[in-house]
């Protein structure tokens, strides 16, 4: 009789202190060790994590009323403008927001050393922020005009709201051209000088639930070091199975969550303001997610290593700009934390962007949450669109 | 014999002469150039390692061909509170002064073999490498 299990049965665990909770490494070792079917009835949860740049990231505030009221046609915040084409007094600050009179790639390369997510860091870490709005002025808005200081303690409400983060794989980018290119996968040398990747692999969220069997709407998530929760899928959630040139199937690939969470829980390690020169600011956001084992098959995809994940090598000079298919192989996220890949015959020095040890303590924290009893399962209330959804991008066509 | 950092500060003037050529064929000297340019006004600055029992005649060479010896007293520092270990800054680091330690993935700083490129201060994404005077 195969094992099934169910959320409620894992929370009793969790509740009673019982529950076995093991980090997407350490399972790793145990199925290598009893094999699927044993390790599967010995864990209750396996934990995940990731801690890199998502630019797809920031935050609604609402700032409170002044006295007399405004309505807040415009908001900046330390410099840095918000979107406020919502209520009065409710603002959302995007990460890779850039202050009015940053100087881009004017002077190229750019150095963007401040934007959105540095306000969000410098806000979770309860650092004063400049707050300046203006409006128009109406009967029940007078005011026009408002400048002042907040802090997150002051303010009604802050949450994270990431329309897209987790991506479930990554490309690892490389640069064909003769000359150095910065891009949101970092500096690139010219003629493959060295190759960028951006995934935690085996510690990696959507790499261990491929099919979306266990994450969906409503699953409970480490975010920023506080407690969140999967809203929604992310934008451009394209969930499909990578394969290779032979048509072999390799990992998931191309699905995206939208996260949300109180940033007031929230930790200035776990949300971290990033800059990436010639590109732009973002935020790096800390991650973690539980798979509870429901089934073998779900143990079976959650204790896949870095020899089984893998990632499309993609030219950034060219084939990405603009947007010619194709890519350049694949590589193991195990070669690629060797730190020299092969591509078209060379060796190409490799380096990630997210760290590694990161969402090796995510992934441990988030254990310990469980194992104390603290953080129950959220059951997904619907679950998101899988591989079988078949969903493809949609591209921009000009008319 | 000890292995000396100075910054030299080159003129217009003597920019364009193989000073350093001197200083190895008639001083015997070791030198390692850690950084070298010059500005769109001709003035040029390098960073030397040097080694030598000549040194200090080495030195007084320099000083009568009017280029200034400044001690190297500006060093790069890692905030470790800052760095996450992400590693973008180890495939740009051309002497592994920054690299990954395998199999903990951690991103280790061995300042003696910096060289000052201030490559790692520019690729940082979360600026955690800064620079010390």
């Amino acid at each position: 009789m195969s094992l099934e299990r169910s959320f409620k049965e894992i929370n009793e665990r969790i509740k009673k202190g019982k529950a076995v909770v093991l980090t997407a490494e350490e399972v790793i070792e145990k199925v290598k060790e009893k094999g699927v079917s044993a390790a599967a009835r010995e864990v209750d949860v396996v934990t995940t994590g990731t801690f890199g740049p998502m630019c797809s990231s920031g935050v609604f505030l609402n700032f409170g009323h002044a006295a007399p009221r405004i309505r807040m046609q415009k908001v900046w915040l330390n410099n840095v403008p918000a979107y406020t084409g919502i209520a009065a007094v409710d603002a959302y600050l995007g990460a890779t927001e850039l202050p009015e009179d940053d100087p881009l790639n004017s002077n190229y390369p750019g150095e963007f050393r401040y934007g959105g997510g540095h306000v969000i860091e410098e806000l979770v870490s309860g650092k004063p922020v400049k707050l300046r709005a203006i409006s128009y002025g109406t009967d029940c808005y007078p005011r026009r005009e408002i400048e002042t200081t907040i802090t997150l303690g002051d303010i009604n409400e802050a949450f994270l709201f990431n329309p897209r983060n987790c991506y479930q794989n990554y490309n690892c980018a490389v640069n064909l051209s003769d000359r150095v290119i910065y891009t949101y996968m970092g500096t690139l040398k010219p003629n493959l000088g060295n190759a960028h990747f951006s995934t935690s692999g085996q510690l990696s969220p959507l790499l261990k639930d491929p099919y979306f069997k266990t994450i969906g709407i409503g699953t409970r998530i480490f975010l920023g070091g506080g407690i969140g929760y999967v809203a929604w899928n992310g934008t451009q959630h394209f969930p499909s199975i990578l394969r290779d040139e032979s048509g072999r199937e390799l990992n998931g690939s191309g699905g995206t969550l939208a996260l949300i969470g109180d940033l007031k829980q929230m930790n200035a390690r776990w949300l971290m303001g990033t800059s990436f020169r010639g590109y732009g600011a973002t935020l790096t956001v800390g991650v973690g997610i539980p798979i509870p084992v429901l089934n073998e098959e779900i143990l079976y995809h959650a204790a896949k290593t870095d020899e089984e994940l893998f990632a499309p090598i993609v030219d950034y000079s060219d084939a990405y700009p603009n947007r010619k298919p194709g890519n350049l192989g694949f590589v193991s996220y195990a070669e690629l934390k060797k730190g020299t890949i092969r591509v078209m015959g060379k060796d190409v020095p490799s380096a990630p962007l997210s760290s590694y040890p990161r969402a090796r303590e995510i992934a441990g924290i988030l254990k310990q949450w469980i194992q104390k009893g603290d953080f129950l399962l959220g059951e997904p209330v619907q679950s998101l669109p899988g591989p079988e959804s078949g969903i493809k991008a949609n591209v921009l066509e000009e008319k | 014999m000890t292995n000396k950092k100075v910054v030299l500060k080159f003129s217009a003037q003597n920019a364009d002469k193989p000073i350093i050529y001197h200083l190895v064929k008639d001083f015997d000297l070791i030198i390692n150039i850690l950084k070298a340019s010059i500005n769109p006004h001709k003035e040029g600055t390098m960073v030397l390692e040097i080694s030598g029992d000549r040194y200090e005649e080495g030195i007084s060479f320099l000083e009568e061909q009017r280029v200034s010896v400044l001690p190297l007293n500006q060093e790069v520092v890692r905030n470790e509170e800052r760095c996450t270990s992400c590693g973008a800054c180890t495939v740009h680091c051309p002497t592994q002064a920054l690299y990954i330690d395998r199999p903990s993935m951690e991103v280790k700083f061995n300042d003696e073999s910096c060289i000052l490129c201030l490559m790692c201060v520019k690729t940082c994404p979360v600026k955690a490498m800064e620079v010390r005077i």
